[in-house]
Order: structure tokens, then C-alpha cells, then sequence
């Protein structure tokens, strides 16, 4: 978004009335309000202030970035002009609020927004201490530019981390409740909600002293790619059986609450992976995606629940079926589609997964797949003569799941097939020229794609022992697209970290729940505007969308080596 | 065309054939048999008729945005059916407001008048903000960039009206003009159809006008043939590209106030499903055409009425209302696979179906 030049304090002005705006729907969709019942300090600082005041930092922050080289004075006024105006904005909506009744229409105008807007002071002091704070933001903005870059990134980053950390509070205090003597520690700095002040100033000096005391330079993803290709076998051997002890042992760890959580990432990295092989590798946009796992669910269901079935089969003995259905589905659905691209590919799919979700509905199909009421009594996987029935133990069964997936979705992406589903990405033209066949490419990548997705279906079938066609909704797929583009498209890690972030994250911050599809929404906009190739990319994937800032990129740095070592040179 | 059909007939093809021959069979078959039972009589199939007419003046609307903005930018607006809801749910409101000033049955034209502008005003104000904020910085970037954008940008409208305005139903309140029906050549036609039914003709007629005779109209068409041809000619691409989202708003906007008198109920989720099958209708009637939406729109709305009791009741299905989305659905899916151009679709290459 190239906007012409022009004079600094019209951009500060033009930005800091953005950063109002947004901090005005903010409200008014009601997530101030939501969030201002939790503490990241404990009695001076919620979530929900966070939210109306970060829209007004943040666009003051990039006013001030536009227009960056200036004098000291003129930063800092821009700033601090950014950030009044954004609290006129703000004052502008309390003062209309408090006079008008806005919530016959606008139904989280309640006199508690207000409350939290105007600091639970009178109008008129509240209104002032509203301006004085986002003033105060824009000038926090402008101290970004104006601190040494080393000191300043280490603020932000203490800041950011006291967030964090109050935030999870009750997953911090879960985890360390067995560490002894630290325990102790750790919950003396946490209050009901939230973080102690104490705690809070801890943490940040902590943390910010670390990373200042480290040269300010944290290992980037990139530096960690390339670090992990040289390590040595053994290390990273080490490294692999670490990571695979720790997840063993998570659910004892977590207990019952987190590793039900834990559960659904697992499930939606299990998707995820499927999808990234549709999606991420082979670039065709699916957005029914939801129909495989509803049909592994549902042939679960079908040869399991004594409801339905005459003889029914026991997990194990029904899961080669529900692949087979999944994988002659996915076959069947790539089928038709072969000839078309982007978007009628989306809309296809999004249709297949409508059909689907429709049929299962019906009374007509109501004697085989249960109508609206869905199946109950699936059964749950016997292993070894323990049935496994809580969610610590269907973590395994998701683990084993996970890994096994994973370690197909990783040695395809480096074979001769995955190679083909980038050249079909890239360019479907050129890569038939070259002699490889679509037709059985595409085919292959629905059909793998299928599969993983209904692995999680019958795992999530026989995890709560029924299904329902309202659970197998577009809503779904729309989860699993989000965690994949976010996570960073055809990046197997991408997906964890995806999953993490949009399904762990929520279900972590209950208020979060309602806002979530918004956010979403929100989220994929931005990254697409911004970060297209996602938070954890795959590096080729990376190199084709950034090809000519990452040259730009290298040569800075390689400037900045070089200007380090003359620095470092003449202090000797 | 066909020469190259004849060369490489393959399995997948036989496979597609076999499945279309054998759902043509199906209609065929359940159609007969039902007309055959005599279930219905001929009065009960032209009410059916004028409610999948009426049904498809509304999708007609909608899926003019749809046509112009594929016309132009050879791109898929997921989000229109946002579009289409953002209006309607905010003249819910102003129906309310209107209703306590006692205006609504007093000044019924005016009253529908401030209605239909608001609606317009406001599905017409995010087509807006929508291209400048998501699409424009898009533009010339990989194609499944601006689509995942629509996507996103979609869930985002949906769920920030949800918050604005709850997540309840809003209901829309009847107006004393448009309540009964009147009897034509003894059928009877309520009047919210036949308002719903002439709105979109005389509506469809002006739009059409605009992009036609009109030198903004002209300036849209040649932008869609060839965007740097028009540029060098004078033309601001960025604002026409920005008029035709207007347009298409402004048309989603009183499609929207159609769909209200027909189904008097607003909510934030109203827009997927119409929005989904408007997109049908664009596609049946051959995208990026204007004529053929509202042909397409016209055939579809017909179908998802009468199908399911014409098809499907004499194959001795139970409740086929419930599957009358499963047909719209389904008939996109083959209209996308059997003849992507639509029946008046003006010829695309592989490339850019």
C-alpha cells in the first residue's frame, strides 16, 4: 500500500484516526468488554484494555515508520499527535455512547464498555485519562525509533512476554505444580488472575535482560533452518528422541483439562497435514475438506455403533474400511475437478463438502447414517486389552496418529511425487510439457489428502463415541485452511505451529470463543497482505514469494556483518 | 474443439460421462414417475413456479456483483455474499427505527424508499472498503492469494457483524402495501413476489443499462478485455475496478431488501447460502455476463423450487425439500464440469476457467 507522500503530521493524524477507528470496532463487536475480566497484571491492566489501546500503538507505530527519518523532536510529536487522535476516536464513541442509546442496534454498547473506556471514572476525568493514555501510546511508538535498536527490541520483546505469561496463567501454574521448590516461586508470582506486579516486573527485567545481555540478535527461523541442516547426525538424533520423550510424557504433565485441549490440536494437526498436501504442496485450494473427515467418521460410526450395525466390528478391524472410504472419496471427488483451477476449485469442493454435510442430514439416507440425531455408541480402540477411553489416553492414539503422518507427509514432499505437486503448483502447463502426468498427480494428492483427514475422523468418531452432521460443518475446513495458511503453506512444521496458535490459543483463552472466526478472518487478510508464505515457512515456498526482498534482505545483512567486524576490528 | 475431444477420451472422462448419464437418468426417470403419480396438480406447480422465480430475481442481483468483478479481474469475490448481508441486516434496524417514528405504514413508499437506499448505502460502502482494503494491493499477486484474502476477509465481515449487531435473528417487519396477494388469470401471487419479481427485472434492466450505454459502462468492458490497453487509453483502472464493486454492492444491497420480503428474517449468516447459490446462477448463466446471470439466476431459482418435488418425490425419497441446496449444489458442480462457458458464457480458455 504505497500511499504518495505527503506531510508527516497528516500521516500521524490520517493513521492515529485508523488506530481509533479499529480500537472503535473492537469495542463495539464486544471483545473489550469480554476480555476486560482478565488480569495480565493483577489489578491495574486487562486484556481488554490491551485491546482498544494496541490498535492506537500499533497505527502510530506504522505512521511513524512511513516517515521514519526525521528529527527527535518532530518523531515524537508525530507520535504523540498519532496516538491523541486515536483517543478523540475513542472519546468520540464514549461521549455518543453516554448520550445516545447506541444498543438497540449495537448491542455490546453497554454502559460497561463505557466503564472500561473511561477508566471506571466519571465522563469527564475518563474521557481525559482516556486522551492522556493514547497519547501516551503513540509516544511509546515513537520511543521505538528513538531508543538504540538493541535496548528497544529488548523492551518489546519484555513486554510482549509479561502478556504472554499472564495470559497463561492457569496453563503455567498447571505445569510447574510438580517442580518442587519452584513451584512455590512460579505461584507466588501469579495472583488470582493474572500476574503479581512483582511477578510482572520480574519476568520483563528478566527477560529483557536476557536478550540485551545476548547482543540483541535472536536465532531467526531462518538462521535455525539452516543451523539444523548442518548440525551433526548425532545431534540432531538427540534432539528428535528429546522431543519424542517430552511429548510421552505431556499428558500426566497437563492433566485431564489442558490434554483435552492438547487433543484437538492433535486432531487439527492430523488435518492439517492432509490438507497441506492439497493445498500447501499441490496448490489446489480445497474447501470441502471437511466432507473426508466426515466420511471417516461416518464409516466409523456405521460399522461400529451397534445402532447401525449387525455385527459391529471393533475399532481396529473398521479403520482399514474408513481409509478405503476415504481414499475412493477423495478419488471420486478429484475425478471431476481434474480440469478445473483456483477459484471454480474452491467452489467445487466447497460444494462436495455441502453435499455431503446435506445427505447426512436428510431423512431420506436417516436409516443409514442416523439423520440429524448422528450415531452414538462408536466404539473405542482396544489396545492390548485396554480400552482407550479418557482423553490422556486417546492422546497416544492422536500421537501415533500424528507421527505416523508426519513422517509420510515428509518423506513425500522430498520424493519423486511431492516433487511433481510443486511443478504442478508452479505451473500446471509447463510441468505437463515436461511429461508428468496430471491426472494421476492430482489424484494422488485428494487421495493422500483424504486419507490423514479421515484418520482424524474415525479417531475423533471413536474419541466421543458419536457423530453428528452438525459437527462436520464448513466451518471445519475453514479451521484447517486458517491453520495451514497461517502456519505457512506446504511447511510440515508450519502445521504444528499453526494448530498451536489458532486451535490451542482459543481453547487456552476461553473468552476467546466468540471472536475466533473474526480473528480468523482478520488473520488471514493480514498475513496475506503481509506475510504471505505464512509464520513458519517452507523455504522454497519463501524464496518464490520473496525472492526479490530476500535478496535485498541477504545483502543488508551481508553490509551489516561486514560493518560488525570493521566495528568489532577497531575496538581492538 | 470436438476433433481434440474424440483424440483423447480416457478413463476419467467415461467415469464423469457415466456419473452425468446416470444422475440425467435419475431425473428423468424420478420426473416421469412423479407427473405420472399425479401428487400435485397444475396449481400447486405454477406456485412453486412463481416462488422459484421470485427466488431467482434475488439471485439474479446478487449475482451481478459476482459477473462484473469476474468480468474484470478474473477473480472469485468470496466475499460478496458478506456484501449482500451487511446491508439487509443494517436496514433491519432502520425498519425499527422507522416504525417508531411511525413512518412505516404512513408513508409505505418513502418509508421503503429510506429502507432500500440504507441497504444500498451500506452493502455499497464495504464492496468499497473491501477492494481497497483487501483486494487492490493484491493485485498481480498468485492467484490463490486474493482468493484465500476473499476468503478471510469474508469470515471477517460475517463475524464483526455478528458482534455489532448480535447473533440473534433480526426480524424484519411486514409493511401493510406488501401483505395478501392478488389473483392473476386465477392464480394466486402474493405481493411480495411479484414486488420481489418486477424490483429484479426493472433493476437488472438499469444495471444492465449503466454497463452498456454508459461511458463508465464502456470504461468497465474495456478494462475486462485488457486492463493495460485501458490504461494507456486514459482510463483509471483503479476507479472503475472500484465502481464495478459499487455497482455490484449497490445491487447486493436491494437484492438484499428483495430477499427480506420474501424471508422476513436478517442474521449475520443470511449471505453464505444465497451468496453461494448466486454464484451458481453467475457460473449457469456463463460468468463475467451479464444477461446470463440473470438467465442462469432465473433457471436456478426455478430448479431449487420445483426440483425437489419433481425429481425426487417420484424416486420415493422422504422430505426432498430438505435436498433442494443438495440440488443447487449439485447442479453447479456438473454446470462447472460439463460446460464451465454456461449457456451464454462468452468462451474462456483452460486458463482462465
Amino acid at each position: 500500500m504505497q500511499t504518495p507522500a505527503s506531510s508527516p503530521w497528516k500521516q500521524a493524524i490520517q493513521s492515529g484516526l485508523i488506530g481509533g477507528g479499529i480500537a472503535v470496532l473492537l469495542s463495539l463487536v464486544g471483545m473489550v468488554t469480554t476480555f476486560s475480566g482478565r488480569f495480565i497484571i493483577s489489578g491495574v491492566f486487562t486484556m481488554g484494555q490491551v485491546i482498544f489501546l494496541a490498535p492506537i500503538l500499533l497505527m502510530s507505530y506504522s505512521a511513524l515508520r512511513r516517515i521514519a527519518p526525521q528529527p527527535t523532536q518532530k518523531l515524537i510529536l508525530s507520535g504523540l499527535l498519532a496516538g491523541l487522535s486515536g483517543g478523540v476516536v475513542l472519546a468520540a464513541l464514549v461521549l455518543i455512547g453516554k448520550n445516545i442509546n447506541l444498543q438497540v442496534m449495537f448491542v455490546n454498547s453497554s454502559t460497561a464498555l463505557f466503564n472500561i473506556l473511561t477508566f471506571g471514572q466519571a465522563l469527564i476525568p475518563g474521557l481525559l485519562i482516556l486522551l492522556v493514555i493514547s497519547t501516551i501510546m503513540g509516544g511509546l511508538a515513537s520511543g521505538a525509533f528513538l531508543l538504540p535498536k538493541r535496548l528497544g527490541s529488548a523492551i518489546i520483546l519484555g513486554l510482549v512476554w509479561v502478556g504472554l505469561i499472564g495470559l497463561l496463567r492457569d496453563l503455567i501454574l498447571t505445569v510447574t505444580t510438580r517442580w518442587g521448590f519452584l513451584a512455590g516461586i512460579v505461584k507466588s508470582m501469579f495472583a488470582g488472575s493474572g500476574l503479581r506486579i512483582v511477578g510482572a516486573v520480574i519476568i520483563f527485567i528478566l527477560i529483557t535482560g536476557l536478550y540485551y545481555w545476548r547482543g540483541g540478535r535472536p536465532a531467526s527461523t531462518q538462521d535455525w533452518i539452516t543451523m539444523s541442516s548442518k548440525q551433526k547426525p548425532l545431534t540432531r538424533w538427540l534432539t528428535l528422541i528429546g522431543i519424542i520423550i517430552v511429548l510421552l510424557m505431556l499428558p500426566p504433565i497437563l492433566g485431564l483439562f489442558f490434554s483435552n485441549i492438547l487433543d484437538t490440536v492433535m486432531m487439527y494437526i492430523l488435518m492439517g497435514l492432509g490438507l497441506n498436501i492439497v493445498v500447501g504442496f499441490a496448490g489446489l485450494l480445497d474447501l470441502g475438506y471437511v466432507a473426508f473427515f466426515a466420511i471417516g467418521a461416518y464409516t466409523m460410526g456405521i460399522l461400529t455403533s451397534p445402532e447401525l450395525a449387525a455385527n459391529p466390528m471393533t475399532y481396529w478391524q473398521a479403520l482399514p474400511f474408513a481409509v478405503i472410504a476415504c481414499v475412493i472419496a477423495g478419488v471420486i471427488l478429484g475425478l471431476p475437478v481434474l480440469k478445473m483451477r483456483g477459484d471454480y476449485l474452491a467452489i467445487v469442493t466447497l460444494g462436495f463438502g455441502e453435499i455431503v454435510q446435506r445427505l447426512a442430514l436428510s431423512d431420506w439416507l436417516r436409516p443409514w447414517f442416523g439423520g440429524s440425531q448422528g450415531i452414538q455408541l462408536i466404539a473405542q480402540p482396544n489396545f492390548f486389552g485396554t480400552v482407550l477411553n479418557t482423553q490422556q489416553e486417546l492422546y497416544y492414539l492422536f500421537l501415533a496418529g500424528v507421527g505416523i503422518v508426519a513422517f509420510i507427509a515428509w518423506r513425500l514432499r522430498d520424493s519423486r511425487i511431492g516433487r511433481t505437486w510443486m511443478a504442478i503448483r508452479e505451473d500446471e502447463d509447463v510441468a505437463v510439457a515436461m511429461g508428468i502426468n496430471h491426472v494421476a498427480t492430482k489424484l494422488m494428492a485428494f487421495a493422500t489428502g483424504a486419507l490423514f483427514s479421515g484418520i482424524a475422523g474415525t479417531i475423533f468418531a471413536a474419541q466421543l463415541q458419536s457423530v453428528y452432521p452438525h459437527s462436520m460443518n464448513f466451518l471445519v475446513s475453514i479451521n484447517v485452511l486458517s491453520l495451514i495458511i497461517i502456519g505457512g503453506m506446504g511447511s510440515i512444521p508450519g502445521v504444528v505451529v499453526g494448530a498451536l496458535v489458532l486451535m490451542g490459543l482459543p481453547e487456552l483463552l476461553r473468552e476467546f470463543a466468540e471472536f475466533r472466526y473474526l480473528v480468523y478472518g482478520a488473520l488471514l487478510v493480514v498475513m496475506m497482505l503481509t506475510r504471505p508464505e505464512g509464520l513458519w515457512p517452507d523455504a522454497r515456498r519463501r524464496l518464490e514469494l520473496h525472492e526479490e526482498e530476500l535478496a535485498e534482505e541477504l545483502a543488508v545483512a551481508k553490509v551489516q556483518t561486514e560493518a560488525e567486524t570493521a566495528a568489532t576490528g577497531s575496538t581492538k | 474443439m470436438l476433433r481434440t475431444w474424440r483424440q483423447r477420451i480416457t478413463a476419467t472422462d467415461v467415469v464423469i460421462w457415466t456419473i452425468g448419464l446416470a444422475i440425467a437418468v435419475m431425473v428423468v426417470y424420478g420426473s416421469a414417475k412423479t407427473l405420472a403419480l399425479g401428487k400435485y396438480d397444475l396449481v400447486t406447480w405454477i406456485d412453486l413456479s412463481i416462488t422459484g422465480l421470485a427466488l431467482g430475481g434475488v439471485y439474479a442481483l446478487i449475482a451481478l456483483g459476482y459477473t462484473l468483478v469476474y468480468g474484470i479481474l478474473r477473480m472469485i469475490n468470496f466475499a460478496h455474499s458478506e456484501v449482500f448481508m451487511s446491508g439487509p441486516f443494517t436496514a433491519a434496524f432502520a425498519a425499527d427505527a422507522l416504525i417508531a417514528l411511525g413512518w412505516w405504514n404512513k408513508y409505505p413508499l418513502l418509508s421503503f424508499l429510506i429502507v432500500l437506499a440504507i441497504s444500498a448505502g451500506i452493502s455499497t460502502l464495504i464492496a468499497i472498503l473491501l477492494e481497497r482494503i483487501a483486494y487492490r494491493p493484491l493485485r498481480g499477486a498468485p492467484r490463490l492469494v486474493p482468493l484465500i484474502t476473499a476468503i478471510g476477509a469474508s469470515f471477517f465481515l460475517q463475524y464483526t457483524f455478528r458482534g455489532l449487531y448480535g447473533s440473534g435473528l433480526k426480524g424484519y417487519p411486514e409493511m401493510d402495501i406488501f401483505k395478501g396477494f392478488f389473483m392473476l388469470g386465477g392464480i394466486r401471487v402474493f405481493k411480495t413476489q411479484a414486488t420481489a419479481i418486477i424490483g429484479a427485472v426493472v433493476l437488472m434492466l438499469i444495471l444492465y443499462a449503466i454497463v452498456q450505454r454508459t461511458k463508465m459502462g464502456r470504461a468497465m468492458r474495456s478494462v475486462s478485455e485488457d486492463k493495460e490497453a485501458a490504461a494507456l487509453m486514459g482510463i483509471d483502472v483503479d476507479k472503475v475496478i472500484a465502481t464495478t464493486f459499487a455497482i455490484g454492492g449497490a445491487a447486493a444491497g436491494l437484492a438484499g431488501i428483495l430477499y427480506l420480503l420474501l424471508f422476513p428474517v436478517a442474521h449475520f449468516y443470511m449471505g453464505f447460502f444465497p451468496g453461494l447459490k448466486a454464484f451458481t446462477a453467475a457460473v449457469l448463466g456463463g460468468i463475467g455476463n451479464v444477461p446470463g446471470a440473470f438467465l442462469g439466476a432465473m433457471v436456478l431459482g426455478l430448479l431449487e423450487s420445483v426440483g425437489p418435488s419433481l425429481f425426487l418425490d417420484g424416486l420415493g425419497i422422504p422430505a426432498a425439500y430438505q435436498l433442494k441446496d443438495a440440488i443447487a449444489f449439485t447442479i453447479l458442480v456438473f454446470i462447472l464440469i460439463f460446460r464451465p462457458t454456461g449457456i451464454l458464457g462468452e468462451r474462456l480458455t483452460q486458463a482462465k476457467a
